[in-house]
């Protein structure tokens, strides 16, 4: 075995472990490891994803000395190691940006908690992204739903503290319906480990007899982790949480904490169920309706708000839409094309959140529009990095969110019996899309001489605009050389068949 | 030959204590502890006024009451629609339970190669005579790293929840002094009856706790509950002597160390074991005879570590939801 094996395993001990440490340590030494980890994480998935790229076979890992059914196993292809360098890079720009705020908004005191949870969350999502045994998931997704609950009320106002409850039950509701369908999953296969329920569920499926508790089984894996990544009937607690908690914490669970769970389910239909399997059952078509309705409602409900994160995080709702009904396509491109959605919007919407709060903080800290009036002249950086987000949300050409929606439509092409809803609320949502970020694009453009407030010189806040200009150039290089990640994605996909 | 005693010795003796209570002439309670009444509370008109103004402004702005006819008719229809759907997926899990695989049948899809080797190799694998531990802590034992985590994790959201600093600072939060001044309002302090049982209960619990930890490996339990036991023993301690008896050697300090050492030595631990057993190399850890206390490998000391990380956390989320610190 090549000792570059060793990595996945690494890099989920590693964030573990620097989560207890960061609790002995002062708020400037928590601050230096959560850095150093993370970029030590994103280096080792580099050499991971390289390794496996020449290689081109993905591998298994035992996690102790027993094999596969009887101890616990971690995985590695391309498309997981993909995701587990793009998360590091996201969670250190996102780090970078909010730091600021962090200072002024957190008490003193709790920074190296506040620096814990974030490692632990980093931690999390790499064990989601590796695992390959189903018991091991729900572990790992029970510490991500507990970090992002105090990522979420770090801040502590009355918002948040609501916000941080809401989500709570919202996420436990959606943790129980997974553990409910594990057990039963469990009962009819008597297996946790992903490849031999995926042998055993070809066998039951063939075999008929325990067809229907094996689909209610799906389903009710697949709702409770709708809930948890915020599917549009099941986003009520997505507004406040994004929009008044810190601005890190935002910028993580709106691209990370719900893109992590995106990826579970991807992995549980390739690598547990089967890709035909999940297919033929109707619980695609619910995904799809329930995707193209995120797709119109979310961006509606953005349209109507007044304040200006709580719309960028309704924003959110309609992009976890756009991913739900590329999986509910239920074609291989249409998979890509989720994968690829689930980077471009990562990549957009941490950016639009970081930028964002530099616009708010030269309208005397104030959300609504009207104050934002020539925030972008008064903010340079902050208003190109909004620009830049708005227009890969919107989906113009140069940027991330054009070929994402280029591989949407694509693959909708493939699929006749939903080509045309697909098509038209694609078209729809574009515009809404267009209307609101235009709208506030337009609004930070307008120049604003009797404004009171008072710019604010990039000098200051180097670190601000380091992370805003990376998460530019993150944009801009996802969607100008599109096509060795989708290749990438591709041939991941394929090794989880 | 009997020994007469003088009236101001005997008067210290048991005897003189018991007698006379029994007779009623003093009550053994009466200047032991600190008895206060509860007080009627008794709101000042301010204060009412204010309350029913918040009242108002949630039912108006916050459930809308003035609200129109067909609001409350939506409301009434939601509250309904959603009775009717707990009632079908109620209903409909039922049906699913009962499509499940029947309990107590030899050919049960769980009745596989993976349960059979637990229970046939189990204890020449892991060394445990206890299955469970053996399971939980060798063969899966990244999932029980995780679980430990969840804990740790946990604690550190109560923290950033409820710990109060030590001095005021933005005037909204209670000092640490004040939650505790605040703390003693309608409870009695060093309460003799309750400061009798925890004096005998105590050490009695703690001691049962230590040996289902340390037994772990040999017979049912383990970290867990051993820890969760350990746990309600210090709480029985703090509610009968009061937090500065705790202090003397339970504080946040010794909560910090005690956690990061546990963890950090399971993590590494485990660590070890997981490079070694992914790269084929064989552990330098001996396996002992099965049986003895000190044997199966890794699974005693972690299962102390466990233990103690169990035990500081019931702990602390106690002394968090009372006062806000240690």
């Amino acid at each position: 075995m090549d000792f570059v094996q060793n990595i996945p395993f690494c890099s989920i001990l590693l964030t573990l472990f620097s989560g207890t440490i960061c609790s002995m340590l002062s708020k400037r030494a928590a601050k230096w490891v959560n850095t150093a980890v993370i970029i030590i994480t994103g280096v080792m998935s580099v050499i991971l994803l390289q390794y496996l790229l020449s290689t081109g076979e993905s591998f298994v890992y035992w996690m102790g000395h027993f094999p596969a059914p009887w101890g616990n196993e971690i995985r590695a292809g391309i498309l997981e190691a993909a995701m587990a360098l793009f998360f590091c890079i996201i969670m250190l720009l996102s780090m970078w940006g909010g730091r600021k705020k962090l200072d002024e908004e957190v008490e003193e005191s709790k920074h190296n908690l506040y620096y814990i949870l974030v490692n632990l969350l980093l931690s999390s999502l790499l064990a989601l992204i590796y695992t390959n045994d189903l018991f091991t998931a729900y572990v790992f997704v029970e510490i991500n739903t507990i970090a992002a609950c105090g990522l979420i009320m770090i801040r502590q106002i009355g918002r948040t503290l609501a916000a941080a409850v809401r989500y709570m039950i919202m996420s436990l509701v959606g943790s129980g319906l997974l553990l409910i369908g594990l057990c039963m999953l469990y009962d009819l296969t008597g297996h946790l480990l992903m490849s031999n329920i995926r042998i055993e569920v070809a066998v039951i499926m063939a075999d008929g007899t325990y067809a229907i508790p094996l689909v209610i089984t799906v389903a009710l894996m697949v709702v409770g982790l709708a809930i948890k990544s915020a599917l549009f009937p099941f986003h009520a607690w997505l507004p406040d949480a994004y929009g008044y908690s810190t601005i890190s914490s935002a910028a993580i669970l709106s691209s990370l904490a719900s893109k992590g769970y995106i990826f579970l389910l991807i992995k549980i239909i390739y690598r547990v169920i089967g890709f035909e399997v999940f297919n033929s059952t109707h619980i695609i078509n619910v995904l799809f309706v329930f995707g193209l309705m995120a797709m119109i409602f979310g961006s509606l409900s953005a349209i109507k708000e007044s304040g200006i994160r709580r719309m960028i995080a309704f924003s959110s709702v309609a992009q976890v839409g756009y991913i739900y009904m590329g999986i509910g396509l239920g074609t291989r491109t249409g998979m890509i094309a989720s994968v690829y959605h689930i980077f471009a919007h990562a990549a957009g919407k941490a950016l639009l959140f970081i930028s964002v709060i530099g616009l708010t903080d030269v309208s005397g800290f104030s959300r609504r529009f009207v104050d934002q009036t020539g925030a972008g002249y008064r903010n340079k950086i902050a208003g190109i990095g909004f620009t830049v987000g708005s227009l890969s949300m919107v989906g113009v050409p140069v940027f991330a969110g054009f070929i994402s929606k280029i591989l949407f439509a694509q693959a909708a092409v493939k699929n006749t019996g939903k080509l045309m809803p697909t098509m038209i609320v694609l078209a729809i949502s574009t515009i809404l899309n267009a209307i609101y970020f235009m709208k506030t694009v337009i609004r930070i453009y307008t120049p604003c001489p009797d404004c009171p407030y008072e710019g604010i010189a990039m000098k200051k806040e180097k670190l601000y605009a380091v992370s805003i200009i990376l998460f530019v150039a993150l944009n801009i290089a996802l969607g100008m050389s599109s096509q060795p990640v989708v290749d990438a994605i591709a041939s991941g996909l394929d090794m989880f068949g | 030959m009997s020994r007469k005693k003088t009236e101001k010795e005997y008067e210290k003796t048991f005897a003189c204590h018991f007698f006379r209570w029994l007779h009623g002439e003093k009550d053994l309670y009466v200047g032991q502890m600190e008895m206060r009444p509860q007080e009627v509370y008794q709101e000042s008109k301010e204060e009412a006024e204010k309350r029913q103004r918040a009242k108002n402004i949630l039912l108006n702005k916050i459930y809308g009451r003035k609200k129109s006819k067909s609001i409350k008719y939506l409301e009434l229809f939601y509250r309904l629609a959603s009775i009717l759907f707990c009632g079908i997926l109620i209903y409909l899990l039922l049906l699913t339970v009962s499509w499940l695989p029947p309990i107590g049948v030899a050919d049960r899809p769980v009745n596989n190669e993976v349960s059979k080797r637990y229970i046939e190799k189990g204890l020449e694998e892991t060394g445990a005579i206890n299955i469970v531990s053996g399971m939980i802590l060798d063969y899966r034992a990244f999932d029980t790293l995780g679980e430990s985590h969840v804990l740790f994790v946990a604690t550190v959201t109560v923290l950033i929840m409820l710990r109060l600093d030590k001095k005021h600072d933005n005037g909204t939060d209670l000092s640490i002094e004040e939650a505790e001044a605040n703390d003693r309002n309608y409870e009695p302090k060093n309460d003799a009856i309750l400061q009798m049982s925890a004096y005998v209960l105590v050490p009695a619990i703690i001691l049962f706790g230590i040996y289902v930890i340390l037994n772990g490996h040999l017979g049912p339990g383990g970290g867990f509950s051993g820890g969760a036991i350990i746990g309600a023993g210090l709480i029985l301690y703090l509610n009968a002597f009061g937090f500065q008896k705790t202090e003397r050697f339970f504080t946040e300090k010794t909560y910090k160390w005690i956690s990061f050492g546990s963890l950090s030595f399971y993590c590494i631990a485990k660590s070890y074991s997981f490079y070694t057993g992914a790269n084929h190399i064989e552990s330098m850890i001996p396996k002992g005879t099965p049986g003895a206390i000190l044997s199966s490998g890794l699974i005693l000391p972690l299962n102390i570590a466990v233990g103690l990380v169990v035990a500081c956390t019931m702990y602390a989320f106690y002394a968090m939801f009372r006062k806000g610190g240690f």
